[in-house]
């Protein structure tokens, strides 16, 4: 099977859905001829023209209105936001427009549109280029939202997303796209060439919105994750020698309440990681969610570990980002309680 | 420096308030035919003049006059005169219906009738058309069926949209016309995704799409020039200027230093300013529109002058912030009067026969009110569902909108 990193793996998404149906189009700012700016759309305009991918004026709000439109015309549109933290002009669209239009109409008219959007930070993006704003997707009713943290779950969602008939929020942990990262910024980084999870069949497949995926098996601790945490939860296990069950949750909304249940059933402890910023993070739907279905499983409160209550700062970057040191002092607290 | 005075802060006013003299010197109205009519793809350029100019067809006598005179013949006029005045009986009787307590809300289009049943009457059965919540003229246009138009007012068990909605956010994709949001400005932008998508698909349907003069200054209006030019999307972008968004005037969308169709002068879409209670002008200018848009020509924004006489919505009262007689003192009258003149000028129409119609459309819309009803309103509370609330979210529920079905229903 052939290894190929995350952005790879996004455009042979994109490749294999843009040739399976000709109302698949692919849009956004620098994605055609450029082919973006982290190189998931390179050379799809030069094989698919420009009818089907195309550069768009920078306005989020116009990119994600034009999206909407062309999906109730009968398109399946995929459209790029160059970073996730430029989203929020396009939020009145997503919000009102494209989570609704179903929901207003009786079924009249839907919006089967995917929203792709780099995510997360580790990159030294500061501010306007590091933000996690998923908790702000999950929260409307009416869009789902996605962030895988591999290559292979990468192309399996997106072809999954994108044959939705519903709006999916698809958020790329950029740091990933590169790499498996683990939180810690001084080792060199690892490619996914040489790691397993890099490896992603050609062609079309699937992997279903609303099912997380076990990364670790455990019985000491539950830990909740996604995206680039993923890693940094691994590394913390592994460096505290904690048997921790890290769950990949890959979707947010549909939400795989069963395997979290039960992972949970049997641990009897959860650590959560994100990171976004804690305060109405997804984290508290996560504890909240626990609370509800392992109440009386739980041995431990319940933790979070996130990014802290304040903008992603540029310089102090590795103190904002919750580490394998600060993910590791969590399970160890809760492990010992 | 001792020269310098103070900074002074500006606030538009509209000319008059309540227990003034109504004052629309601003409104400058040329002569009917006056204004030329350029090629169909014509340079954009060389037509900027039009955005500042007012296109009229009917002159004071009820002639059509000049060469946006359109070819009409009289079952088409007659058509269209049944529709308005349909229109405005329809209204009359909804919004009897709310102040009888039998719906929350409801919203007028009274003197604003000649837009929407032109462009419906005028545009094709698979174009799409983006409306705001003052265009149900279209689908009385379009025969949509009255009794269902009703039954979403009074969000009753036979509402198509489940009572989801407000009353008056239609949505009958049948008829052409998209789901209204009743978020401002919204659908300007879709409408233009929408042209865009049939233009990638080598359809041949066009957009239309809809917002009030308060709307230009939302994004969406800007995102939607931007895009439509920058495409040469198929849509055409109306701007119905009826002098009020709720109680400001169109000075406070900007309306005071030039017009509304001017704004697409720096995008380099033509622009046409029409007279909106002008029944013939409206069809001259759509036909217009809809040919270059059909043709590879891209996008038009046309500004319809009109006056919205009747309050906003049943939550608004205009007493306060505008003069009482304002509608009578509108310099370009009354939609339905005007094309009546026309009618009784030029084909064959007399007072009486408009007098019968009028009472046909009023024992019609009786009538249909009468059936709505009898599927329930807010007063006997045989409303849409509660089990339907759970509906449509997403196609297929997700588990967590199955367990929340649950447990409404206990």
């Amino acid at each position: 099977m052939p290894t190929m990193p995350m952005n790879v793996a996004i455009r042979s998404a994109l490749d294999v859905m843009l040739g399976r149906d000709d109302d698949v189009v692919v849009f956004g700012e620098d994605v055609g001829y450029f082919g973006g700016v982290f190189r998931c759309t390179d050379g799809l305009q030069a094989t698919y023209g420009t009818n089907r991918v195309f550069d768009t004026p920078i306005a989020e709000g116009g990119i994600i209105g034009i999206a909407i439109g062309m999906g109730a015309y009968g398109l399946r549109p995929v459209a790029e936001i160059q970073f996730a933290d430029y989203v929020y002009p396009g939020l009145d669209q997503l919000i009102s427009e494209a989570a609704r239009l179903r929901y207003r109409s009786g079924g009249e008219f839907t919006a089967p549109i995917t929203v792709r959007m780099p995510g997360g930070g580790g990159i030294h993006g500061g501010q306007t280029h590091s933000q996690s704003p998923e908790s702000l997707f999950t929260h409307v009713c009416g869009l789902k939202t996605v962030i895988p943290s591999t290559p292979y779950d990468a192309k399996g969602l997106l072809i999954a997303a994108i044959e939705d008939d519903d709006p999916v929020i698809f958020i790329e942990p950029k740091r990933l796209y590169n790499g498996p990262f683990d939180g810690h910024p001084e080792r060199p980084i690892v490619p996914w060439s040489a790691h397993p999870l890099g490896e992603v069949p050609d062609g079309h497949f699937t992997v279903p919105l609303g099912s997380a995926a076990v990364r670790r098996s455990g019985e000491d601790v539950t830990v909740l994750a996604y995206g680039t945490m993923v890693y940094v939860a691994e590394a913390a296990a592994e460096e505290t020698g904690v048997d921790a069950e890290i769950i990949d949750l890959r979707s947010l909304l549909p939400l795989d309440t069963d395997m979290i249940e039960q992972s949970v059933t049997k641990t009897g402890r959860c650590v959560i990681v994100h990171e976004a910023t804690r305060t109405s993070g997804f984290g508290a739907e996560l504890a909240a969610t626990v609370q509800e279905l392992c109440f009386f499983q739980l041995e431990a409160p319940i933790e979070r570990v996130t990014g802290w209550d304040t903008p992603y700062p540029h310089a102090q970057e590795w103190d904002y980002f919750p580490g394998p040191a600060r993910v590791g002092e969590a399970l160890r607290r809760v492990v010992d309680s | 420096m001792s020269d310098i005075s103070p900074l002074r802060f500006h606030v538009p006013e509209p000319p008059a308030r309540p227990g003034e003299q109504p004052d629309f010197s601003y409104v400058v109205v040329p002569d009917a035919g006056a204004v030329r009519r350029p090629d169909i793809h014509v340079d954009p350029a060389e037509i900027r003049d039009l955005a500042y100019d007012l296109i009229r067809v009917l002159d004071d006598d009820g002639r059509a006059k000049g060469p946006w005179a359109p070819e009409l013949d009289g079952d088409s006029q007659r058509r269209a005169m049944r529709a308005m005045v349909k229109t405005r009986a329809y209204d009359d009787r909804m919004l009897r219906a709310q102040r009888q307590g039998k719906t929350s809300f409801y919203m007028r289009c009274t003197g604003e009738e000649a837009f929407a049943v032109g462009q419906a009457l005028e545009l094709g059965p698979r174009d799409m058309f983006f409306p705001t919540y003052r265009q149900q003229g279209w689908l009385v246009a379009r025969d949509w069926p009255l009794v269902e138009m009703m039954c979403q007012i009074f969000s009753n068990e036979k509402d198509r949209l489940h009572g989801r909605q407000m009353p008056v956010m239609y949505s009958v994709r049948e008829a052409g016309f998209f789901s209204i949001s009743g978020n401002l400005g919204t659908q300007y932008i879709q409408a233009v995704g929408w042209a865009m998508g049939a233009a990638i698909k080598g359809d041949t349907c066009i957009a239309s799409a809809v917002v009030g003069e308060g709307t230009t200054a939302e994004p969406d209006f800007h995102h939607a020039m931007t895009f439509a030019a920058t495409y040469r999307a198929p849509v055409i972008l109306n701007v119905v200027n009826n002098q009020w968004a709720i109680s400001s005037f169109q000075g406070i969308a900007g309306g005071e230093a030039t017009t509304f169709a001017s704004r697409a002068i720096g995008y380099g879409i033509p622009a046409l300013r029409v007279d909106g209670n002008d029944y013939l002008a409206v069809v001259a200018a759509t036909r217009w529109a809809a040919e270059r848009a059909r043709t590879n020509g891209g996008p038009t924004l046309i500004e319809w002058v009109t006056y919205r006489a009747s309050a906003h919505s049943t939550s608004d009262d205009p007493s306060k912030y505008r003069p009482a007689d304002e509608w009578v003192a509108w310099p370009l009258g009354d939609p339905v009067a005007r094309l009546k003149q026309h009618l009784i000028v030029d084909g064959g129409w007399s007072e009486e026969q408009q007098a019968q119609l009028e009472a046909d459309v009023e024992t019609e819309v009786r009538t249909a009110a009468k059936e709505a009803e009898s599927y329930g309103t807010l007063l006997d509370g045989r409303l849409a569902s509660s089990k339907s609330i759970f509906d449509d979210v997403f196609k297929e529920p997700p588990p967590h909108l199955q367990r929340q079905r649950r447990q409404l229903e206990g």
